[in-house]
């Protein structure tokens, strides 16, 4: 598979002297201007790199299109990330980078998630299988739930971890609690729970398992939330 | 005490003379009759068609690190992967938020600490475009000789472990011997080996000392034959050709769709390489190839890698023809700190170094993503600026942590065996998967 092999223009060079702002835009964002119109919110183009605002409800389609098209061609997905701002006014912005191996272009997508409204955002995971821990780590960091992710766990933080969404701003640097108490919690965790829900609805040693974890296990509870 | 003569035939024990097995009265009955004992019961479950879940870490050698695998077997094969990560989150990207640019740089070393130098390059022109900052000529080719020293010594790492976890010691003392002569270099250069902080925001730390070159040179003109002699063992053994390929295959439509980067997509085909497709740091004017695998296997994995510390020479060696000369920093004094012998001296200078130091740089408001070829694969730095002196968000996208995982699609169907063989592949560093 040859990339670049359609990209206009000859080799890549190493781009020099890049305006703060504006500049030309990748040809994607009047792409996708004149394809979802209103859904666009705005366009930015911030050291040379393009800044697509799509409406939260638009970005799954919009991302589809752009992956499936055959004038764009997205095809590797970079990072899912989100963005909270020192300023709590500003709303929190999910950030998806794509590039388009083909074409050789890079899209930064983002979608501003309004105040109040649930932490949600259709996940991207049927297009790209890239987005699962992607995903699954911006949900551990942020409690951004991806919708349609089928395994949204957490993914650096421990199951049972229940202290919160470390990368919020509202989360202390040093963790919610003090280092005794967090020590109280490590000792008084159960040190045979091994294995996640998951994994041991796999294994046989069912009745071996301590009373609250077949319990657990009964109720049919598959996640330590 | 009675005596008995016992006939014994002169058989295999377990058969007669005629060959078939032979059926050992071994107890009587209340009569004396002798009768054929009944088979006792197994003491082992019969465990035919029954999965076992096996727990491979976070401790073990083979994982590289605290990487922990779940596997669930069925006889010997692997039927699913369940791993799992984050032993060793330390919330790097929190404490940047904390930090001023500059303090940044020393994070960076610790999380991928194979390739700690490249991502002190990639991070300082990451900041370099939130400033707005073109570095000097003389920058950008030490900037370049440092991140393929850090490639070849990371791919030698990655080389001698896979080695060991497949079964050969040897290739591992060679690859660790030339590896150290790397960081000698690089010791001399920054006085650091592992953790090397060898970047500043608008330069580096400091220039190369006198002499330097010369043992880069030597280093050039020796180290293709140490890879000869690798290549003259691996490549073409049995034993590691069996044990290698056919091995964690992905198709290139996978590959890409999964976000593998660097060698292990390249291995399965697709010739994605940041410093062809979206060049920094003048790689465009470099002559060198991009290797490519054709299988996606683990042994295209090992030919991709290898190829790519020759072509990482070549890079050297041109790099060390054309290093110009002039400043290493730019010339801006709100970034770039005096020289250490004024500010001890000289009143203004001490007040301009105090004010760098403890303000910090600020960039204007902005964003910036800045992606590297790491020797993992697209290692990229994702900042965001609200023009104070600390980043609003410091994103690392890790190479490596999206390539494991892969993991699961990799091994399921393999044997228990081949795993180790094919999460050695992935080159994988825990520090930067968890961070």
């Amino acid at each position: 598979m040859q990339t670049g092999s359609s990209a206009p223009g000859g080799p890549p060079v190493t781009q020099k002297n890049l305006p703060h702002r504006g500049g030309e835009a990748n040809p994607s964002a009047r792409a996708l201007q004149n394809k979802y119109a209103s859904g666009i919110k705005r366009v930015e183009v911030i050291w040379g790199e393009t800044v697509v605002y799509i409406e939260p409800g638009l970005v799954h389609d919009a991302i589809r299109w752009l992956h499936d098209d055959p004038q764009q061609r997205y095809d590797f997905l970079s990072d899912v990330t989100a963005v909270e701002y020192r300023d709590a006014e500003v709303p929190i912005e999910v950030v998806w980078h794509l590039r388009s191996l083909p074409y050789r272009r890079f899209l930064r997508i983002k979608a501003q998630i309004p105040k109040g409204a649930p932490l949600e955002i259709e996940s991207v995971y049927d297009i790209y299988r890239a987005a699962d821990w992607l995903e699954r780590e911006c949900y551990d960091m942020f409690g951004i739930r991806f919708r349609g992710h089928p395994d949204l766990r957490r993914l650096l933080m421990w199951e049972s971890y229940k202290e919160g969404f470390p990368l919020r701003k509202d989360f202390p640097l040093r963790g919610r609690f003090s280092r005794s108490e967090q020590l109280r919690q490590a000792l008084a965790q159960n040190p045979e729970a091994r294995y996640s829900m998951e994994e041991l609805s796999i294994a046989d040693a069912f009745a071996e398992l301590p009373e609250d974890m077949r319990e657990r296990l009964n109720k049919g509870e598959r996640t330590g939330e | 005490m009675s005596k008995r003569t016992i006939e014994v035939e002169l058989s295999t024990s377990g058969l007669d003379a005629q060959g078939r097995p032979q059926r050992v009265p071994l107890v009587t009955n209340d009569g004396g009759t002798a009768v054929a004992l009944e088979p006792p019961p197994s003491l082992e479950p019969d465990i035919e068609g029954e999965h076992m879940l096996i727990n491979i870490g976070p401790q073990h050698p083979a994982t590289h690190g605290v990487l922990r695998l779940v596997l669930e077997l069925d006889g010997e094969t692997v039927v699913r992967c369940i791993p799992h990560i984050g032993y060793l989150h330390c919330g790097f990207e929190k404490i940047g938020e904390y930090r001023q640019y500059n303090q940044i740089i020393c994070w960076t070393d610790r999380e991928d600490y194979l390739n700690s130098i490249g991502n002190n390059v990639t991070f300082a022109l990451g900041a370099e475009r939130l400033f707005g900052i073109e570095i000097t000529e003389r920058c950008k080719v030490l900037r370049v000789i440092a991140c393929e020293l850090s490639r070849i010594m990371s791919h030698l790492v990655w080389l001698g472990t896979f080695c060991i976890d497949i079964g050969a010691f040897t290739p591992f003392l060679w690859a660790f011997q030339r590896r150290e002569e790397i960081y000698r270099l690089i010791e001399k250069w920054v006085g650091a080996r592992l953790t090397t902080t060898a970047t500043r925001v608008g330069g580096m730390a400091a220039d190369i000392p006198s002499g330097w070159m010369d043992g880069l040179r030597q280093f050039t003109r020796t180290f293709p034959h140490t890879l000869d002699e690798i290549d003259r063992v691996l490549t073409r053994n049995a034993i590691w050709v069996g044990r290698t390929v056919g091995l964690g295959v992905m198709t290139p439509e996978e590959a890409v769709n999964w976000g593998l980067s660097g060698p292990m997509l390249r291995a399965s085909g697709v010739d994605y390489d940041v410093r062809k497709d979206f060049p920094y740091l003048d790689y465009e004017t470099y002559d060198f190839e991009v290797p490519v695998g054709t299988n996606g296997d683990v042994y295209d994995r090992y030919l991709v890698r290898f190829e790519e510390m020759r072509q990482s020479v070549r890079i050297l060696q041109q790099a060390a023809d054309r290093l110009p000369d002039g400043p290493v920093n730019i010339d801006d004094p709100r970034i770039i700190l005096p020289p250490k012998s004024k500010a001890t001296s000289e009143m203004e200078s001490m007040i301009h170094h105090f004010k760098v130091v403890m303000e910090g740089p600020r960039p204007p408001i902005g964003e910036s993503y800045v992606a590297n070829e790491s020797p993992k694969g697209e290692k990229g730095y994702y900042m965001v600026s609200d023009g104070t002196a600390k980043p609003v968000r410091w994103r690392i996208r890790p190479p490596s942590f999206v390539n494991l995982a892969a993991i699961p699609k990799m091994v399921e169907g393999h044997l228990l065996s081949d795993v180790i063989a094919i999460n050695a592949s992935i080159d994988i560093v825990m520090g930067e998967i968890d961070r």
